[in-house]
Parts: C-alpha cells; structure tokens; sequence
C-alpha cells in the first residue's frame, strides 16, 4: 500500500516539476494514440457506414468480423505489424519499424475495428424509417449518411472512446514495434513496463496515475461533447 | 532590409552552421544503429549512461532493442539487427558459424548467482553450483525459470544438465517466460530460487529480500560479447554503423568507465571489462 501512496507522490512531483522526461513521455503517449484514434474515426467509421447501410451477402460475416476485430490482442497485432516493418519485410523500405508512426500504425489497427463494430451497432439501432424519411425529404446520399451519423452521435462517441481507451491502455503491440526507444517512442505504458522491470515501482506507479488522469480528461472532454449535444 | 544587410546576416546564418557542423562529428550517411541487446544491459542502467556518449561521439543514433539473449539473435539471423551485445556463448558461436554474425569480440563479464530465501529450505548453502541445484530438485523447493531462451536460461539449462535431475514438467519448476528483473520480484513474492545474472539482482536487490546463496564457481561465469550482423549476408545492414559501436564497446575509454560503473550505486561494480587491449 506504500508504494500507491509514495506512487502518488511521485506522480505529483514529476508533474510538478515538469520533469521534461515524464511530460515528453506523455506528450508522446497522447499524441500516438490521439493521431491513431483519428485515423481509426475515418477508417472505422467508414467500414460502419459502409456495412450497416448496405445489404450485401456476406454482411453477417462483415459484422463478425468487425466484433472479433474488437477483441484483437494487441500482441498480435504488434506482431504482424513487426513482421512487416521489418527492413526485410515487405513494407521494409518505408523505414518506419522503432518510429511513433510504427506504433500509430499499430495502435490503428486495432481501434479501427473497435469503432467499426460499435460504430455499426450504433447506426443499425437508428429506427429503420428514419433512412426513408430524410430521402424523402429531398437529401442527397452524403446528407443522409451525414444526418445518420449525426443522429447516432451518442453511441458514436462512446466508440470513439472505446477505441481512444483501447490504444492509450495497451503495452504489447507498442514495445515491439516501437522498441521503448528513450526519446523517441517510449510511451506511459512502456515506461512503466520497463520501470517494473528495473525495481522501481515509485516511478511505475507515478507514471501509470500520470495514465489515469490522461486518459480521464480526454474522456471528460469527450463526455463533454457527446453530453452537450445529447438530444433532448 | 537592403540586400547588403540580407546578405551579411545570411552569410552569418551560413557560417555559423557551418562551424556547428564542423564541431560535431561529421553525421554518417546512415544514422541509425539497431543494437539488439539482453535486459540485463538495460535493466542495470549501463546502456542508459553509454549510448548518450556513443551517439555525441559519432553521430549514430542507437536504437536499443533490449530483449532476451534468444530474441536478440534471431533478430541478429534474419538481419534485422545491425550489432549485438548478448550473453549466450554456445548460440552466439552457432551464430557466428553458420554466417549471420561477424567479428565475435569480448567486453565484460560478470557472473551468474543463486538467489532464494536467506532461510535456504533447500540447504544449498556450502554446495558447489551443480550440486545446488541437485539439492533443489532434492528438496522439491520451488525453482522458477526465465524460460525465455535469454542467455540466464541457457546458463541455467546447462547446469541442470550438468546435475543430471529431470527438472522438466515437475511441481516444483516454473517458468515466468518474463526478464530478469519481473523473474526476480516474482521469486521474491513466492520465496523460491532461481538463477540471475549479479549485475540484475544488485540493482534490485534493495527491493527484494532474497540472498545470493551461491556464487563464484567458475561455472557461472557471464560472458558478454559485441557481434557484427554480417553484411555480406544481409545488404541492408548498417555495416558502419555496427562497426563503429562494437569499436566503441572494447575501446580503452569504455572499458576503463565499464569498470567503475555501479561501483557509487550498489558498492562493487556491476561488470568487468574483458575486451583485449589492441595494439
């Protein structure tokens, strides 16, 4: 129990220190994992549009899909991506394996499928007149998808969070594609693996509390928008 | 701003550029450096102090993927790798063999302990190496393995070998798959015994509780080596690169810090320099 409360202090000294290590390790950490959930918003989205708004054969296994892709472990993922990057790998000539791009990478793959499958529930829980009703209204398809999407903003942010908390949380798929390199792609979750690692649990602890509060204002600010503009 | 003025205060731009490149060493075509290397270099804080002073004094830019023994020397077979600093002497001469590494150069040993419970239930105390770990196996104590192919392991494999006990499958052995330092901190919550390498186990010592019941057999002796991927094999190595960091690892500088380091921290060094002397 002295460790969490010697963690905490830790964590407030760090802080308030500004200990230029601890802020460019969670700059780092919010901005993979921010640039990773926006690119999972576009893709995933798109997939959800895509397959909750078209009957297709297949759309059942599409859905599967996109809910197994909800649970991916990120070690695997880490993995396939590694295998890739790698300089003898087929995507070798980019040079990216050891960069943050390398872990935005990563990171994408797996929220894009979480935002994908909640974000496909989501628009296949509007009530199914609502489609017919705005294209009578004269909409063109864009408008429609962009009312639809509009519409099922709550559920939508919740995905969003979903797959923000999924890449900010998770340690495997960062470590091998990024490498924990000091600098450069040490990230909160490496940081505290490695500092688990070495003994020292006060830093381990300050590090994952400096998670916990990252993590919660960005879902504060996203709360924030998906309550303010909660239909009434 | 008349172009006299725009052209002296660019003039200065230029010059003083141009002396800060000069100052600096020249930057090599190819910056970056993949060393793959074991935890135990990173966990006991000697890369943290010695790649800063690498990078200043080239230009290279180290990226340290710190792994166990095993993974660092596949990674070192496929070339995705350019240098290696690992602790596992019967691979790394596999390696070296069959092509994938070049230049197999000393830099430092230390050794290997026995760690466990200062009450000892297993009685190992007074027992050379081998025979400790037949008591082990005698007492059923529980035992945990890094079974994680690192160069701990290997050692650690050999010895039960040398002890001749069937280790496998029984109760009493476990592997955490993990690195030396999460290895240790679960052997100290279990109170159980395991192998470590001094340098590891001192830095974390503090935190533990557990005693070095065996140590100084010559058996358990760690022998670190620096490796070139060789570059003949595989083209996209940085050849230079790893060149010039396996040059830094063995030069008298380094040798001569690599002896005084952890000497302040944990009151004896942490490893000691073994890399002949060129002359």
């Amino acid at each position: 129990m002295d460790l969490i409360w010697e963690g905490l202090r830790k964590a407030l000294e760090l802080l308030l220190t500004l200990d230029p290590e601890v802020l460019r390790i969670t700059l780092l950490s919010l901005k993979v994992s921010g640039i990773a959930t926006l690119l999972s918003v576009l893709l995933g989205l798109g997939i959800a549009v895509l397959v909750a708004l078209n009957e297709f054969p297949g759309k059942r296994l599409a859905i599967a899909l996109a809910n197994t892709g909800m649970g991916l472990p990120p070690v695997v993922v880490g993995l396939f991506v590694t295998v890739f990057l790698w300089r003898n790998g087929p995507l070798g000539f980019l040079g990216l394996l050891y960069t943050p791009a390398a872990i935005i990478l990563a990171q994408a793959v797996i929220a894009t499928p979480i935002i994908a499958g909640l974000g496909i529930a989501a628009l296949q829980h509007l009530p199914p007149g609502l489609r017919l009703q705005i294209l009578a209204l004269g909409a063109t398809r864009t408008q429609m998808v962009w009312l639809l999407l509009k519409e099922a903003r709550l559920p939508l942010l919740a995905a969003v969070m979903a797959g923000f908390g999924g890449v900010i949380s998770e340690v495997g798929a960062s470590i091998m594609v990024g490498g924990n390199l000091k600098g450069s792609t040490r990230v909160l979750t490496t940081a505290t693996v490695m500092e688990t690692s070495r003994g020292n649990f006060d830093v381990a602890f300050a590090l994952s509390f400096i998670l916990l509060v990252l993590a919660f204002s960005v879902n504060a600010l996203l709360t924030h928008l998906q309550q303010r503009s909660r239909p009434r | 701003m008349n172009l006299s003025t725009w052209l002296r205060g660019s003039l200065a731009v230029a010059l003083f550029l141009g002396s800060a490149l000069l100052s600096a060493a020249a930057p090599p075509s190819l910056p970056d450096v993949i060393l793959a290397t074991t935890t135990s270099t990173q966990d006991s804080g000697l890369l943290d102090e010695l790649i800063p002073r690498f990078e200043q004094q080239t230009g290279y830019r180290v990226k340290t993927i710190a792994v166990g023994s095993g993974q660092a020397m596949a990674m070192g077979k496929r070339g995705e790798a350019d240098v290696l600093l690992v602790h596992s002497p019967e691979a790394e001469q596999t390696l070296v063999a069959e092509g994938s590494g070049i230049n197999r150069r000393i830099v430092m040993h230390n050794d290997f302990v026995l760690v466990g419970p200062p009450s000892d239930p297993a009685g190992i105390v007074k027992h050379t190496a081998v025979e400790s770990f037949q008591c082990i196996a005698a007492a059923k104590s529980l035992f945990l393995s890094r079974g994680d192919n690192s160069g701990t392991h290997a050692q650690e494999l050999r010895l039960w070998k040398a002890a001749g006990v069937a280790f496998e499958r029984q109760a009493w052995y476990q592997q955490t798959g993990q690195g030396m330092g999460q290895t240790l901190a679960i052997v100290a919550e279990k109170k159980a015994y395991t192998l470590s390498d001094r340098g590891t186990f001192l830095a974390l010592q503090k935190k533990l509780g557990l005693a070095v019941l065996h140590e100084g057999d010559p058996s358990l002796r760690n022998v670190y080596h620096v490796i070139e991927v060789n570059p003949a094999r595989f083209p996209k190595v940085n050849a230079a690169g790893a060149r010039a960091f396996a040059d830094f690892m063995v030069s008298k500088p380094v040798q001569a810090w690599v002896k005084e380091f952890g000497i302040s921290l944990y009151g004896s060094p942490l490893f000691f320099p073994d890399a002949e002397v060129p002359k």
